[in-house]
């Protein structure tokens, strides 16, 4: 994808609508696009944050170890979710693994690079933080309702 | 609301005696019952509706029909053992008898949807009240746009009808490649290799057209009120929303007031509605 094609697709994007065309095309150059196979991991536990990622295709699960049970899945993210909003908090480890379950097209994006921007432009690093705040909220929504185990027998 | 002309009903109280023709077992709680009119023409149904299955000597209780409307020969319905009169129509063994009243109540908009893209969203058990209407839209597919079907469980073990969600990915499909069918659990287990979450994160990768949409859900009300905002930051609208209000009910026929919710009977009125007509009653307590 060219550029300006990568700015429009980020523009179109519910997490990137509406931010100054200035700070898209910047994002738009900051972009790796990757390919992985099954079985790679974007990330794994215990690692510094490193990048977020916008995921376009295949879907990936977020794991975390339990010795004697193995990995167990606590989420799978696909097709148009960003993953990876700690990278807003400088010096954090992630807590769980990310590992490619279908084959995934995605976009990465360097975290220190988006910090060091939000840092010194205050309306980027708060038009951002809105938007990393919208995914927690998200998250922490469908934790919650899960939590409710709502398909469960009534009690 | 509807178009579709109900079928009459004789005597809405007097239950008519059905035959257990077939038992499938689809999960440790989860049973389907096949069952033939003893006496009388078989009973007619548009998808969504739901009848009363009485175990003689335990109970009464509302459950929706869950067979082909084009097969009405066999009334089938999916019970999940939840307490006593479910647990008795659960332990029914093939030839036993139970009694029937119905078909009542509203049914899925399949008509208005005529044209549209329709996206079904089922929760759990939410699953058989839909299936009707998936049989609808198979057997009318050219008549609609793109068809999905998204399904959420507590785990991989709980899916209903595995092998009929692997046929409606090819069945329903309009194009393709296209996935019609996505499944996500609570929870995974053993070798699932599917989506893991919340059946609400199905909803924003979708490809509709939304002011041509319409949308018929099924399952927890909590899971209802989140599947219906996702929809609508789809900018489907309002009244493209259809849910089916799974009350509990006693009369099914708009005397006892058990199932009220505001101004409606679930039993009369529903249980399919659109959601305008309940929005306001649907975070209510005790209505
Ligand atoms: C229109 C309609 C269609 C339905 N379709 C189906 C269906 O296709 N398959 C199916 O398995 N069930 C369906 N139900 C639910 C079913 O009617 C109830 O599970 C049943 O009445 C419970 O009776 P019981 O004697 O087994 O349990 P009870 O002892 O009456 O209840 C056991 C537990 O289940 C809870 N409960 C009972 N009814 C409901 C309900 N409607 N919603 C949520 N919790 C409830 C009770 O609060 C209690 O905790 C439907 C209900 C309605 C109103």
């Amino acid at each position: 994808m060219s550029k300006a094609g990568l700015e429009h697709y980020l523009n179109e994007h519910p997490f990137f609508r509406g931010l100054r065309p200035k700070d898209l095309a910047w994002l738009a150059e900051l972009a790796e696009p990757l390919e992985c196979e099954v079985g790679d991991y974007l990330y794994r536990e215990g690692e510094e944050s490193r990048d977020f990622y916008l995921i376009q295709e295949g879907l990936v699960r977020l794991e975390i170890h339990a010795p004697g049970q193995g990995d167990l899945v606590i989420q799978t993210v696909g097709p148009g979710d960003v993953l990876g909003w700690s990278v807003m908090i400088p010096e954090t480890r992630k807590t769980f693994s990310a590992r490619i379950f279908q084959a995934t097209r995605l976009l990465a994006f360097d975290a220190a690079s988006v910090r060091a921007r939000a840092e010194q432009d205050h309306h980027f690093g708060y038009e951002l933080c809105k938007r990393f705040s919208r995914v927690i909220g998200e998250r922490l929504q469908a934790t919650r309702l899960r939590l409710l185990d709502l398909y469960g027998q009534p009690s | 609301m509807v178009s579709l002309p109900s079928p009459i009903v004789v005597d809405p109280m007097r239950p008519r005696p059905f035959r257990v023709a077939r038992v499938m077992r689809e999960t440790a709680d989860v049973v389907t019952l096949e069952l033939e009119a003893q006496t009388g023409p078989p009973l007619r149904f548009q998808p969504g509706q739901f009848t009363m299955l009485y175990v003689f000597g335990v109970g009464e209780v509302p459950i929706s029909i869950s067979g082909d409307p084009q097969k009405p020969e066999r009334l089938v319905h999916t019970i999940r053992k939840v307490g006593a009169v479910t647990e008795a129509l659960c332990n029914l063994r093939k030839g036993a008898v139970v009694g029937v009243r119905g078909p009542f109540g509203s049914h899925w908009p399949l008509e208005q949807a005529r044209g549209h893209d329709v996206v079904m969203v089922a929760g759990g058990i939410g699953l058989p009240p839909l299936r009707p209407a998936i049989y609808h839209l198979l057997h009318h597919r050219q008549d609609y746009g793109r068809v999905y079907l998204l399904y959420g469980a507590r785990t991989p073990r709980d899916l209903l009808f595995p092998e009929e969600l692997k046929r409606w990915q090819y069945t329903l499909s309009h194009a393709p490649g296209a996935t019609p069918v996505r499944v996500t659990v609570d929870r995974a287990e053993g070798d699932w290799d599917g989506a893991v979450g919340l059946v609400t994160s199905l909803i924003a990768p979708l490809t509709i057209d939304p002011s041509r949409t319409t949308a018929l859900m099924v399952g927890p009300e909590v899971m209802m009120r989140f599947t219906i905002a996702e929809l609508r930051k789809r900018g489907i609208p309002e009244e493209n929303l259809y849910l089916s209000m799974e009350r509990n009910m006693k009369c099914a026929v708009g005397f006892c007031g058990h199932c009220q919710l505001g101004p409606h009977f679930v039993c009369r009125d529903g249980p399919v509605l659109a959601f305008p007509q309940v929005r306001d009653w649907m975070t209510r307590k005790e209505v």
